[in-house]
């Protein structure tokens, strides 16, 4: 067993874990999802199933009690905010963003949804009358859906709960497929799989589903082949600048300035020594001497990772810049954005705030809020404000120019948080739209 | 429970390709502390996890020599919160550690705010775990500390599964669970006010297993109580009670010998070890993937008290 952990093997990229959010309403049965994931994994040990058993009362095992949370939710019923839970299989380690789905929706979903690769969106079958024509879907559905679309999440799973109630499962499933995928072509949302589940009785969930009708693959088995998202390799360099390092004791040049390594996580494409780069907001290029990793010396680095960068010449630069290739750095000043608004109290068209782009913290304004959307069709209405839970579409202007770019085109160029100085609240999260 | 399980299927095999990823964003996360706070610490206590961040610590700063070698220094104090409870074997390991690496280490000591007056002990042998929060915050007053490090994980507890990882902490030291800032991609909000602070949980994202592969993967340094070694318990509650003067026998104990080890590290007035034989990191890998009690439920006294004991903790100042 000892030599298992010495071959270690340079690995090209996916061995991240995949993070997932599960979004679903109180009654789906996604608590059960969740404790089911987490049980048929083994993630769950004797103690805590000693527990489960005990508040169970005899009956069977009700797995939504793991996810069950913190005092002060308990004492009010309710459930605050994202929890993380993990689990592992032979192919990856799991992170399930479990956003609740009743109070603060929006905001505990916008949350999960930062950073998510994946959103399983719940369907109870037994909500939905699956003989009429068209099928309705519920408005939760189409609403979680739409907030994972918006919301840019790479993959979007429809877990279609509760079959093993169904007496005639084949044209139950096939039905509420067909609705789901004329919904998500309407709403133009790619769906990466729609997978008929028992939570309760773990039907599909780890072995696939040995039915006639169904010949897909197991939940757990589409979890373990959906890719983890990677930004572009290709293309022009993006590098935040993150924390400038002096080696101390050593001063190669005799000038008195000691070297620096310029530490960041590489936004979009790669570095190499030798490139020649370019500083943002100085405009000043040099070039490449030496990169590192994690204590050791590298030839190249790429997407995602953090590397230190150090350059042939002392350049004025500190946290919050950016280094990329020449030329390709292109900063607004202004641009239009979807915000979701996570504040208690209301955004406020002209007021000051401060925003965090990459690293660096700049003053901002709403310049005007565009329209509200409807969370459950995502059309847009007139609105001067935006409220706790909503999202619009809005103007932004920067107190300095910044190297944004489309989220959809790079998630760490494209997002922004907006706190409120007076507060140090995180009161919105921006999703850069159009730059101009 | 009608599904049948499919252990062999799930059982992760002893893969640790994740941990790459797992200590970029350990690495990523420690180098945004340092860049974002004045004066940051990292909370060193010579148990397991604090080991793992410490090693993390190592590779975000310096720079590899050979093997377990580095040359640098951290741009942080190591700061310990003793409660005079400690096993001594970890105190020992904790110092001849900080001497090999030439780090400064800050200790706060629980018996001088008991001395002022600060720490009030309702009786000399109670449980000192919870009174370290008293201990934690008077240092981080004293030395206006404004970021802590720390190692706990989200899998430890439901408390923990749903704090951030930068976790922002009143003028008090109060944990607010309510009034969490949303923590959004990697734009975390650091911004605070004078007296308040920030603690910052690299490892959030590691599962007990994670840090058991790491620990075995790097060859990191542990205190031996962490191994199989003989020791002189009492059988209590289902627990192991490690017999010293500080948890004295009941009525109809008995003291026996048996092999064990420890998972977790605290005061010796809480911490209880399991019986086993695993005698290596490796060994203990093989043994977590088939071990059936969390690890805080196998070891600690003080969270069985109620489902909420660690929130409440917490929400004082709680590491």
């Amino acid at each position: 067993m000892s030599t298992v952990l010495q071959d270690r093997v340079e690995l090209p990229e996916d061995h991240r874990a995949l993070r997932f959010l599960t979004a679903g309403s109180v009654d789906d049965g996604k608590s059960t999802l969740i404790g089911r994931l987490l049980y048929d994994s083994r993630a769950i040990l004797a103690d805590q199933l000693d527990m489960l058993e005990r508040k169970s009362h005899g009956e069977a095992l009700d797995l939504s009690l793991l996810t069950d949370g913190l005092e002060a939710e308990r004492e009010q019923g309710i459930t605050i905010d994202v929890a993380y839970r993990y689990f592992t299989t032979k192919q990856r380690k799991f992170i399930i963003a479990d956003a609740p789905g009743h109070e603060q929706y929006t905001r505990n979903m916008v949350t999960a949804a930062a950073g998510s690769d994946a959103a399983i969106v719940l369907v109870d079958i037994t909500k939905i009358d699956w003989t009429a024509s068209p099928v309705a879907l519920l408005p939760q559905t189409r609403r979680h859906a739409l907030l994972a679309h918006l919301l840019r999440v790479p993959s979007i799973v429809f877990a279609i709960n509760k079959i093993d109630t169904l007496t005639e499962p084949r044209p139950a499933f096939e039905s509420v497929r067909h609705a789901l995928q004329a919904f998500a072509r309407e709403a133009g949302i790619e769906v990466a799989a729609i997978v008929p589940v028992s939570a309760l009785r773990g039907d599909n969930i780890t072995q696939p589903l040995q039915a006639p009708w169904y010949g897909g693959p197991s939940l757990l088995q589409l979890l373990e082949s959906l890719p983890t998202s990677q930004e572009r390799v290709d293309g022009s360099l993006l590098l935040p600048v993150q924390y400038v390092a002096r080696e101390a004791g050593s001063d190669p040049d005799g000038t008195g300035q000691q070297p620096r390594t310029l530490w960041g996580r590489i936004a979009h494409g790669r570095v190499r020594a030798g490139d020649v780069l370019q500083l943002y907001p100085s405009g000043q290029r040099a070039k490449v001497t030496a990169l590192r990793r994690a204590g050791s010396a590298v030839e190249q680095a790429e997407a995602g990772q953090s590397v230190g960068v150090i350059l042939d010449r002392q350049l004025d630069v500190s946290r919050g810049d950016w280094i990329g290739t020449p030329e390709t750095l292109l900063p607004v000043q202004r641009f239009g954005a979807t915000l979701a608004w996570l504040d208690t109290e209301p955004a406020v068209v002209g007021r000051k705030y401060v925003v965090r782009h990459g690293n660096r913290w700049v003053q901002a304004r709403i310049a005007a809020i565009g329209h509200r959307l409807d969370i459950a069709t995502l059309q847009p209405t007139d609105a001067h404000e935006l409220l706790v839970n909503d999202i619009g579409h809005v103007v932004v202007e920067l107190g300095q120019p910044l190297p944004l770019e489309p989220y959809a085109n790079n998630r760490v160029a494209g997002s922004l948080i907006v706190v409120d100085p007076a507060s140090n609240r995180t009161s919105g999260a921006l999703l850069v739209n159009v730059v101009r | 429970m009608n599904a049948p399980l499919s252990i062999e299927r799930l059982l992760p095999a002893l893969d640790h390709k994740h941990l790459d990823w797992l200590e970029e964003e350990a690495i990523f996360i420690l180098r945004e502390v340092v860049a974002s706070f004045e004066r940051p610490a990292l909370l060193f206590s010579g148990g397991k996890d604090s080991c793992v961040v410490l090693r993390l610590a190592e590779k975000a700063f310096k720079s590899r020599v050979h093997g377990n070698e580095f040359k640098g220094r951290l741009p942080f104090p190591l700061l310990h919160v003793d409660t005079g409870h400690n096993f001594p074997e970890v105190i020992a390991f904790r110092d001849r550690r900080v001497a090999e690496m030439g780090e400064r280490l800050v200790v706060g000591h629980l018996e001088d705010s008991i001395q002022r007056g600060t720490a009030r002990l309702v009786h000399p042998l109670e449980s000192r775990n919870g009174h370290q929060t008293v201990a934690l915050l008077e240092a981080i007053e004293e030395h206006r500390f404004d970021c802590l490090i720390g190692g706990a994980r989200r899998d430890e507890e439901k408390a923990r599964a749903k704090e951030r990882i930068f976790s922002h902490r009143d003028g008090f030291g109060q944990w607010q669970p309510k009034e969490q800032r949303p923590e959004l991609w990697t734009l975390f909000n650091t911004r605070i006010r004078p007296g308040e602070h920030f603690r910052a949980f690299p490892i959030s994202n590691w599962t007990e297993l994670d840090v058991w592969l790491y620990l075995a993967r790097e060859n990191i340094p542990l205190p031996e109580l962490y191994y199989a070694h003989q020791r002189q318990v009492v059988r209590r509650k289902g627990l192991l009670v490690p017999a010293t003067e500080l948890t004295p026998l009941q009525p109809d104990e008995q003291v026996e010998t048996a092999t064990v080890r420890f998972r977790t590290i605290g005061d010796m007035t809480c911490t209880c070890p399991v019986e086993s034989n695993a005698a290596s990191a490796v060994d203990i890998v093989a043994e977590t993937l088939t071990v059936t009690v969390s690890e805080r439920g196998a070891t600690r006294m003080d969270d069985r008290t109620s489902d909420a004991s660690m929130e409440r903790r917490k929400k004082e100042g709680y590491f």
